[in-house]
C-alpha cells in the first residue's frame, strides 16, 4: 500500500484570463518517483509550480481547487508560504547556484530559518552535500565559489541545497535538460537513491528518462491530465490515443 | 579598385578621423592642463593654506572642504537613494506612484546644476535656517547625487538574474531575506561603481554650492558643520574672477584645477578598478 504525499483535487488555474490547468487530480506517492511528460507548453511546469506556491509570484494567477500536503491544504488562508517551501524543495531548469561559497549555498535554507546553531548547520549541510554525491568533490574546498563548479556539479549543489532543507518533497523541473550526457546519468541514478528519503516529481521532456527513473508517469495534454498511473503500465499499455501518439513520437 | 572598396576606405577614414578629433581635445586639454598646473603643484600647494589674499601659499583648505562635502554628501544620498531604488524595482506598488517618481528623478537627473544651487539656498539656507554652511552645501550636493544613485542601483539590481530570487524564493526565504541576502549582495559591486562615479560628479559641481556652503576665504578648515568651506572648484571660480593680481592668481586656479583633475581622475579609476575585478569574478 502506498500512501499519497500531495494530492491535487479538481485544482484549476488561471493566467489572467488565459485557463491553464483543467480539473487536474494527482497524487504524489511517497518515496516513489514521479515524471511529468508532455508537449511543450502543456502546463507540467506550472503544475509543478502550484506545489510549493511559486506561481504565486505570477500576478493576476488564479487558482481554484485544493492541493493537499499531507493533512494540509497548501493554498487556504493564512498558510504561511515560507513552510510550504520549505518542505517542498525545488530544483529548476537551469543550475542557479548563488555566487556564494558552496558552504554558504547549502546552508543558506537553514540560515535563514534562524534557529539552527552553527554546528548544526555544518553537519547538515555535510549531510546534504553527502545525500547529493557530492561530498567527496568538493569537501576540500567548501569557501570557494560555487560558481566554479562545473553544471552537473553545480545542478547537484542545488539538489543538496534543496535537501538540506529536509524536505518532504522535491520538484524538479526538467534537471537535466541543460547538462551533458554523464552528469544526467549521475542525477537520474542519484533520484533513484533520494526516493528513500523523499517524494520526487520530476518534469521531463525525455520519455527515456521518465521511462528510466519513475515509478509513476502523468501525461498533460494542453492543461489536462491525460494519463496518470505506474509507468509501466502507461508505457505498455496507454488508455489514451493522445498518451500513445505522445509516447510513440506522433508528435511532441 | 572599385568604387565599393573605394567608398569603404572612405567611410573608414571619416570615422577615423572623427575619433583623433576626439581623442585630439582630450590630448590637448590634459596637456595644457598639466603644462600650466604642473609648475605650481607641491605637496605643499596641497597641504598648505593660502597667502597674502590667495595669491600665495596653498590650497588645503579648499581641499578639505570639497572632501566634507562629497563625504557628507554621499553619506546622504547613499542609503536614501539606495533604499529608495529598492523600493521602485522591487516593490514598485502602486504603479501611478512608481511612475510618478520615476519620472521625478530623470527630471532631477537633467536638471542644471545651479537650480540646485538656488533650491538649496531657498531650503536649506533660508527655509531651515541652517545659513551658509557645510551642511546646506552637502545636503545641496546630496539631492544633485541622489537621482544618479537610484539610477545606478535600479540598474544593478535589474542585473541580478531573476534564477537567483527564485531559488531563494523556493527555499523558503522571505521577500526581504531574498533582497538582503542575495540581491543586493549580489547588485553590491555596480551599485558602488556607481556611487563612486556620482562622487566624482559631485566633487567638481560650483554652481550648486556657491550659495549654500562655498566661501572665497577662510583662515581655518572647518570644525563642523555650520561653518562655511572653501572648495575645490569654487575656489578655482572665484580666482578667475575675482581679487587684483590676475597674474599670481591664475597659476594657482591651474593649479587648483589640476588637484581637482587628479582627484576625480583618481575616483574614476577606482570605479574602474572594481568593475574590472567583478567581471573577473562573475560568471554567470
Amino acid at each position: 500500500m502506498v500512501n499519497s504525499r500531495i494530492n491535487t483535487e479538481n485544482l484549476n488555474l488561471w493566467f489572467g484570463k488565459n485557463h491553464v490547468l483543467h480539473d487536474v487530480n494527482l497524487s504524489i506517492y511517497d518515496k516513489k518517483v514521479t515524471a511529468m511528460i508532455g508537449p511543450s507548453g502543456c502546463g507540467k511546469s506550472t503544475l509543478l509550480r502550484c506545489f510549493n506556491r511559486m506561481n504565486d509570484l505570477i500576478p493576476e494567477t488564479r487558482i481554484e481547487g485544493r492541493i493537499m500536503l499531507g493533512e494540509k491544504d497548501i493554498y487556504a488562508p493564512k498558510t504561511d508560504i515560507t513552510k510550504i517551501r520549505a518542505k517542498v524543495g525545488m530544483v529548476f531548469q537551469k543550475p542557479n547556484p548563488f555566487p556564494k561559497s558552496i558552504f554558504n549555498n547549502v546552508a543558506f535554507g537553514l540560515a535563514i530559518q534562524g534557529k539552527y546553531s552553527k554546528c548544526d548547520i555544518h553537519s547538515r549541510v555535510e549531510e546534504s552535500l553527502k545525500a547529493a554525491w557530492l561530498w567527496d568533490e568538493v569537501k576540500d574546498r567548501l569557501h570557494s565559489s560555487a560558481m566554479a563548479l562545473s553544471g552537473g556539479q553545480q545542478q547537484r549543489l542545488c539538489i543538496a541545497r534543496a535537501l538540506a532543507n529536509s524536505p518532504e518533497v522535491l520538484l524538479l523541473d526538467e534537471p537535466t535538460s541543460a547538462l551533458d550526457p554523464q552528469s544526467t546519468a549521475k542525477i537520474e541514478e542519484l533520484c533513484l537513491e533520494l526516493k528513500k528519503s523523499v517524494s520526487i516529481l520530476i518534469v521531463t521532456h525525455n520519455i527515456a528518462q521518465a521511462g528510466r527513473i519513475s515509478d509513476y508517469t502523468a501525461f498533460m495534454y494542453l492543461g489536462q491530465l491525460v494519463e496518470f498511473g505506474k509507468t509501466e503500465a502507461v508505457f505498455t499499455v496507454p488508455g489514451d490515443k493522445r498518451t500513445e501518439a505522445y509516447l510513440t513520437g506522433v508528435f511532441g | 579598385m572599385n568604387k565599393r572598396t573605394l567608398n569603404n576606405y572612405l567611410g573608414i577614414g571619416i570615422l577615423a578621423a572623427f575619433l583623433l578629433m576626439t581623442i585630439g581635445f582630450l590630448v590637448v586639454f590634459l596637456v595644457r592642463m598639466f603644462y600650466k598646473g604642473l609648475p605650481v603643484l607641491s605637496l605643499n600647494f596641497i597641504f598648505r593654506n593660502p597667502r597674502e589674499a590667495m595669491t600665495a601659499g596653498g590650497i588645503f583648505p579648499a581641499v578639505a572642504g570639497t572632501f566634507w562635502l562629497t563625504s557628507l554628501a554621499i553619506l546622504v544620498a547613499f542609503p536614501l537613494g539606495v533604499l529608495t531604488a529598492i523600493y521602485l524595482s522591487q516593490y514598485g506598488k502602486p504603479r501611478w506612484l512608481v511612475r510618478t517618481v520615476k519620472v521625478a528623478i530623470n527630471t532631477l537627473a537633467g536638471t542644471p546644476s545651479i537650480i540646485f544651487g538656488l533650491f538649496g539656498m531657498a531650503v536649506f539656507v533660508n527655509l531651515m535656517g541652517f545659513d551658509v554652511s557645510l551642511l546646506s552645501g552637502s545636503l545641496t550636493l546630496a539631492i544633485l547625487a541622489m537621482p544618479m544613485i537610484i539610477n545606478a542601483t535600479e540598474e544593478a539590481i535589474r542585473g541580478v538574474p531573476n534564477d537567483f530570487s527564485e531559488a531563494s524564493l523556493a527555499l523558503g526565504a522571505t521577500k526581504r531575506q531574498t533582497i538582503m541576502k542575495v540581491v543586493l549582495p549580489t547588485a553590491l559591486p555596480s551599485i558602488l561603481t556607481g556611487t563612486i562615479i556620482s562622487i566624482g560628479r559631485v566633487a567638481g559641481e560650483t554652481a550648486p554650492i556657491m550659495f549654500t556652503a562655498a566661501t572665497f576665504y577662510s583662515r581655518r578648515l572647518p570644525h563642523n558643520i555650520t561653518d562655511e568651506v572653501m572648495a575645490l572648484p569654487y575656489h578655482i571660480y572665484a580666482l578667475m574672477t575675482e581679487g587684483t593680481k590676475p597674474e599670481a592668481q591664475v597659476p594657482i586656479a591651474y593649479g587648483t584645477a589640476l588637484v581637482l583633475l587628479l582627484m576625480v581622475l583618481t575616483i574614476s579609476a577606482g570605479a574602474v578598478a572594481i568593475r574590472f575585478s567583478i567581471r573577473r569574478k562573475r560568471k554567470w
